[in-house]
């Protein structure tokens, strides 16, 4: 092997620990690091930059079937953003997701941080019951939405059946515009809960044993246990949990599409269901992308909300 | 110790790195070349496609079949590509935006002309698709603005199914004007089972099974909120309170009402002949069918016409589109569609086919007079049907959930026209 490789100018003046040739060997050294990113760098542009920043300007075209053919969209100004946000049914849907989501949230967190902190005791079949607890996850969310849609059946389904026999059979599940919503919060709830109980539990299995032991030392009920320091040494994983909670259930679409259509009377409607109609239903593209874009710009929100709350725990 | 040697194997790393840079940047390209390209095949001489939703086993294979003899009849290859029903317009639009149409796309007949206004489908008349023996009803189901673009080979309808035994059982007739299906209805009414059911759903299905009551009642599509429209709404509302249809009809698709039919949950129901082939498949359930009642005596029963239309999408290639259309005649030949017909329990689209199939099945042939004056959804207002469709479902929903029909139809009217 050479030893004398580095000649010219550059290697006047180099001593033992530095490049003989410093400016090159940065710009080699950069070179090779943007190599590395360069593919995550493309695959982010393409996949997430190129959709985004279509849809924020599709969201200022008039793009209706005919673009398919003509590749033409004529720029149409703010009409389509005055349209949505002049419509009720924006309104509506927009209030709808926010109930459904937040409804979502407590409904699955709670009950997912119980079971969490049930499992974390050791007892016989615990691990059996806590692979069984997956299996809504497991279940596509589609096949979710029909099974269910049969069982809140007014009057053939399940549900009802069993509650009659405590005489309250005659709950209309999905066909009353004041319940549906409800009815469709518990079935996501329904849904999330083993995503909660998983992540929780996986936290909550970290969390060190010396703090519980001097805390029992100290007399601390369960009660003040959980809340002085189970609740604040999980708090990192809470945050995971409760936003990408977040960004998964305000998107919601598939299992509103199978158990209700967005109805009765649109009042399941949600900013997904009214993009999606929007976009592939009424085939005016430019009118469901400002929906979307909206959709996009609340789950950013939150995506900072994130990003901080993740910077503060490291600090 | 050299000053040298820690940097020694540098240059032979940085030979070494770069081709895994090449590589990495290389198969960064691939990825995007392939995000990029996926369109713009070029068609295979010979081999023709058609786009439809025969996605149901039983529909895949009867077009199968009915494809391969067109393909021997005529000497070349046509294959089928089968979708989700609701995603033939979305599929056939992303293709035409990657020039890779296919020479047949089979719509549904609302959504026909969404896609004709784009001024992407051929006059089949042009291109020799002949309509002589297509009955005017059908070719108005076919044409949009005027123009023939989508040949139908059959079509269906809407009618009332009734369950032979229980109405013979409780001695009552079955009903051919409101009033009488009404108190029908109710006479049927017992413990878990309703007299009729019917689908109310929030989607096309619902709307659908409104237009015979809105029609036949005189009621029209362009005035949502006038008096007739009103009054087919509260005949729906009377049936719900009187108890006689369940509250989850607004629930139901077309496929629920029947099973709810199959069973027993329900005396009669409206439905279209498409579900005979799963209703024969219990044996114990006698059922009939006859015209959906009409609001008085001696009217008409408008129903609305349903069914696939083959249409022939503009791919800038003469010959091949002169190709598609004999595909097209003889997929919509007399004997082509009897055998359709016999297959999907639909009725032939050709006068005469439908004269052969009248004879075959009796029992049907109350459905071929319903299609004879039956209507198209998207004769008068052409591709602004999704928006009077989406409109109408929330309204009916609304009147069913208990808003009043008047005021629910006036603001569909009022959502209908703010969307133009």
């Amino acid at each position: 092997m050479s030893t004398t490789t580095v000649p010219g100018p550059a290697a006047i003046g180099s001593t033992a620990e530095t490049a003989p040739d410093p400016a090159r060997t940065r710009r080699r050294r950069t070179l090779a690091q943007w190599g590395f990113v360069a593919p995550a760098v493309l695959f982010m542009l393409l996949f997430f930059g190129y959709p985004l920043v279509r849809n924020i300007v599709m969201s200022f075209q008039h793009y209706t079937p005919s673009t398919f053919f003509t590749g033409k969209a004529p720029f149409n100004g703010l009409d389509n953003w005055r349209n949505v946000f002049g419509d009720d049914l924006f309104g509506k849907a927009l209030w709808q997701t926010i109930v459904f989501t937040i409804g979502s949230l407590i409904g699955q967190f709670c009950i997912g941080l119980g079971l969490a902190v049930f499992f974390n005791r050791r007892f016989p079949l615990g691990g059996v019951l806590r692979a069984l607890m997956l299996l809504p996850w497991l279940v596509p969310m589609v096949v979710s939405g029909i099974v269910w849609r049969r069982i809140l059946d007014q009057d053939t389904g399940v549900l009802n059946s069993f509650l009659g026999l405590f005489g309250i059979g005659h709950t209309p599940w999905l066909t009353s515009t004041h319940v549906a919503l409800l009815a469709v919060t518990l079935v996501n709830i329904w849904i999330g809960i083993p995503f909660n109980t998983v992540i929780l539990y996986g936290g909550l299995q970290e969390l060190p044993r010396e703090v519980y032991e001097a805390a029992s030392l100290d007399g601390a009920s369960a009660w003040r246990t959980f809340r002085s320091i189970t609740l604040p040494l999980l708090r990192p994983v809470v945050t995971v949990v409760l936003v990408l909670g977040f960004m998964s259930t305000v998107k919601i679409l598939d299992l509103v599409l199978a158990l209700t259509d967005g109805g009765p009377a649109d009042s399941t409607q949600t900013l997904g269901t009214l993009t999606y109609q929007d976009s592939f239903v009424q085939l005016d593209f430019g009118t469901g992308a400002v929906v979307g874009n909206v959709l996009v710009l609340i789950s950013a929100v939150f995506a900072v909300f994130y990003l901080r709350a993740n910077r503060n725990e490291g600090k | 110790m050299t000053a040298h040697p820690p940097n020694g194997p540098w240059p032979r790393r940085r030979r070494a790195r770069r081709p895994v840079l090449v590589a990495l940047t290389a198969a960064s390209a691939v990825v995007a070349g392939a995000a990029l390209a996926g369109c713009g095949q070029s068609r295979d001489p010979g081999v023709y496609t058609v786009l439809n939703s025969s996605t149901d086993d039983s529909y895949h294979s009867w077009d199968a079949a009915t494809l391969e003899r067109c393909s021997k009849r005529l000497g070349v290859t046509v294959r089928q590509q089968s979708v989700p029903a609701d995603q033939v317009m979305t599929r056939s639009l992303r293709m035409a935006s990657s020039k890779s149409l296919p020479d047949i796309i089979q719509f549904d007949g609302s959504e026909m002309p969404a896609f004709a206004e784009t001024g992407g489908l051929l006059d089949l008349r042009k291109l020799g698709v002949d309509t002589t023996d297509v009955p005017q009803g059908i070719v108005d189901y076919g044409s949009y603005k005027g123009t023939y673009y989508g040949a139908a080979r059959t079509v269906n309808t809407l009618a009332l199914f009734y369950n032979k035994d229980v109405l013979e059982k409780a001695g009552v007739k079955v009903p051919t004007t409101w009033d009488e299906m009404r108190e029908t209805a109710r006479r049927l009414t017992q413990g878990h089972r309703y007299g009729i059911a019917l689908s109310a759903g929030g989607a096309e299905d619902g709307v659908y099974q409104f237009t015979p009551f809105m029609w036949s009642n005189g009621g029209d599509e362009t005035h949502l909120d006038s008096p007739q429209v009103v009054q087919a709404l509260d005949y729906w509302k009377s049936l719900l309170s009187d108890g006689s249809l369940s509250k989850s009809t607004i629930n139901w698709t077309q496929a629920d009402v029947n099973d709810q039919f199959m069973a027993g949950n329900a005396a009669m129901m409206i439905n279209g002949p498409w579900q005979v082939e799963t209703l024969d498949t219990k044996k114990s359930l006698h059922w009939g069918i006859a015209q959906i009642p009409v609001p008085r005596a001696g009217e008409d029963s408008v129903g609305p016409l349903g069914g696939g239309e083959l249409t022939i999408p503009d791919i800038g290639d003469t010959a091949r589109e002169k190709t598609s259309a004999q595909i097209v005649n003889c997929l919509t030949s007399e004997q082509e569609e009897v055998t359709y017909a016999l297959n999907s329990w639909m009725i032939p689209a050709n006068r005469k086919a439908a004269a052969i199939w009248r004879k075959k099945v009796p029992s049907l042939s109350s459905l071929a007079d319903q299609v004879a004056v039956a209507r198209s959804r998207t004769a008068e207002v052409g591709s602004g049907w999704t928006s009077v469709s989406l409109a109408l479902q929330s309204a009916f929903q609304s009147a069913l959930t208990g808003q009043s029909s008047a005021s629910a139809l006036k603001h569909a009217q009022a959502r209908v026209e703010s969307g133009k």
